[in-house]
């Protein structure tokens, strides 16, 4: 396959960005969307020219580096990562816009790499679950239902990839955070910290300048985890349970 | 307790919820209301009078009333400032627009916010039309309602303000009901239908009842 790439290109955070032009040929349809910009790269280089930075590292869908808007699709066409997006979903000809993610809270940093070090800040607000370490506890210590097992798996599926955050037209950040709230709150184990990390985890995402929620869904179209909309509905109920508790004390 | 609550944008929401849930009841009692005026002057002007004497005697002569007014103007204040700070907050959350553009992105919030403005404007012109009779056309006939609504409807303008107005209610319920359900944690999976379909019966019913006293009158069945 012959393509037509047009790419956010922008030296350093302070720079101005613009979409640069590139012409990839002998792309086959088995490569990843990483391989296939891998290609570019190497022309690149051997020219003497910049590659295009971009964020990777597991290339197997399960770490949440990977991060492109690929025609305006966060992560692409196709409900997955880009390291799992593959040529085949796209026809010989084609003419390809890749820009990084888009939110104040998240700043390029070079072409199409974004900062997602805020995601890191709500987690260390409440992200975690306070037990003890040492030796793996006993699996039947703290029994689980079944259905609160499968509930707090569907949402620690989350990979923190921000797809979420590039998608809404808000630049909001409730999708991801509702994941990390529900997965713990959920659990015997996330109990004690059930209120503080709930109102804690929303006030820092309010903090890193995040939008909010206005419901549009484009969130829950775009994560490759399919992290549901009812999740945010979710975290609003436990944010409004813990006000109200915080309320009476 | 309300501090936190405004200054988070969950929070800020929910006071967005519940106004608008202020709001929606008062409209289903209104449009109640506004159906008589198809049983003649006498019945209309009659329930216009008795809703200044609602809760008589134990309140005093349009005590009640002036209590929904203050609610009213209340939730349409806190409504309209949270939403305002909230768009604000949301459009500063995502400076650059993408290069390659995707239509169908943010399509209800924008109906939402356009249909807002244009209802916040609405409210103003009725109260001032209707209420106070400030830029009522003809004579403002002081609880003589029938004969004012007849008046405001026998002018192009009156109809063409009133329908658009009307028309983007309906679709600011459509979305807004559902919307609150969701920011109160009252939406889950299974109920998401029922939630939708309530909806849009609401605003249909709403909008309907709404409209069918300017086309009452233009079509002369009031008049
Ligand atoms: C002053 C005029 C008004 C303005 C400026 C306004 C504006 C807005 C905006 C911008 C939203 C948020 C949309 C979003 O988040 O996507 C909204 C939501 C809403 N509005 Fe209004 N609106 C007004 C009047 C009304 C009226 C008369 C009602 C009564 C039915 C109403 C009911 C609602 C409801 C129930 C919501 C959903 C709240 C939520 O998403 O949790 N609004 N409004
Ligand atoms: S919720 Fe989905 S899109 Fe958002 S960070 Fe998690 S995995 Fe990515
Ligand atoms: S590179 Fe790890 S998820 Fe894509």
């Amino acid at each position: 396959m012959k393509l037509t790439l047009r790419v956010w290109r922008q030296k350093n955070a302070d720079a101005d960005g613009a979409m640069s032009t590139y012409e990839v040929d002998n792309v086959s349809p088995d490569m990843s969307f990483l391989e296939m910009l891998d290609t570019l790269n190497e022309e690149l280089i051997l020219k003497g020219e910049d590659p295009v930075a971009f964020d990777h590292d597991c290339r197997e869908g399960i770490c949440g580096a990977c991060s492109l808007v690929i025609n305006g699709d966060a992560h692409g066409p196709e409900r997955t990562t880009t390291c799992q997006l593959h040529m085949r979903s796209f026809k010989d000809g084609d003419t390809i816009d890749i820009e990084p993610w888009r939110a104040s809270a998240f700043p390029v940093i070079k072409d199409l790499v974004v900062d997602r070090s805020a995601f890191d800040r709500i987690i260390q607000a409440g992200g975690y679950i306070t037990a003890p370490t040492g030796s793996a506890p006993e699996a039947h210590a703290t029994p689980v239902p079944k259905p609160d097992a499968d509930y707090a798996f569907e949402h620690a599926e989350c990979i923190g990839c921000g797809a979420c955050v590039a998608a809404c037209p808000n630049g909001a950040a409730m999708l991801f955070t509702s994941a990390k709230v529900n997965h713990l709150n959920v659990l015997p184990q996330g109990a004690p910290e059930r209120e503080t990390r709930v109102l804690d985890m929303v006030a820092q995402m309010d903090e890193e300048g995040f939008g909010g929620c206005t419901l549009t869904g484009e969130c829950a179209t775009a994560c490759p985890k399919g992290i549901p909309l009812t999740s945010i509905t979710n975290m609003n109920r436990e944010w409004l349970r813990a006000t109200r508790k915080a309320g009476k004390r | 307790m309300a501090r936190t609550v405004w200054d988070s944008t969950v929070g800020k929401k929910a006071v967005m919820a519940v106004s608008g849930a202020i709001m929606l009841l008062y409209l289903v009692a209104h449009v109640i209301g506004n159906l008589k005026i198809f049983f003649g002057a006498g019945e209309f002007n009659h329930y216009a009078h008795w809703l200044r004497t609602v809760g008589e005697p134990f309140m005093h002569y349009e005590w009640t009333l002036w209590l929904v007014r203050v609610v009213l103007v209340v939730a349409v204040v806190a409504h309209a400032v949270s939403a305002y700070q909230l768009s604000r907050r949301d459009i500063k959350a995502r400076p650059s627009k993408y290069v390659h553009k995707k239509p169908r992105a943010s399509y209800a919030t924008r109906t939402m916010r356009w249909g807002g403005i244009i209802l916040g404007l609405f409210i103003v012109w009725h109260i001032l039309d209707l209420t106070t009779g400030t830029v009522h056309s003809g004579g403002f006939q002081e609880g003589r309602p029938y004969e004012n609504v007849v008046d405001t409807f026998s002018t192009w303008y009156g109809n063409v303000i009133y329908i658009v107005a009307m028309l983007a209610l309906g679709l600011h319920i459509r979305h807004g009901f559902w919307s609150a359900a969701q920011t109160l944690g009252a939406g889950s999976r299974t109920r998401d239908r029922a939630l939708k379909a309530v909806a849009n019966v609401l605003a249909l019913l709403l909008t309907a009842g709404f409209i069918a006293v300017p086309v009452g009158v233009m079509t002369g069945v009031v008049s």
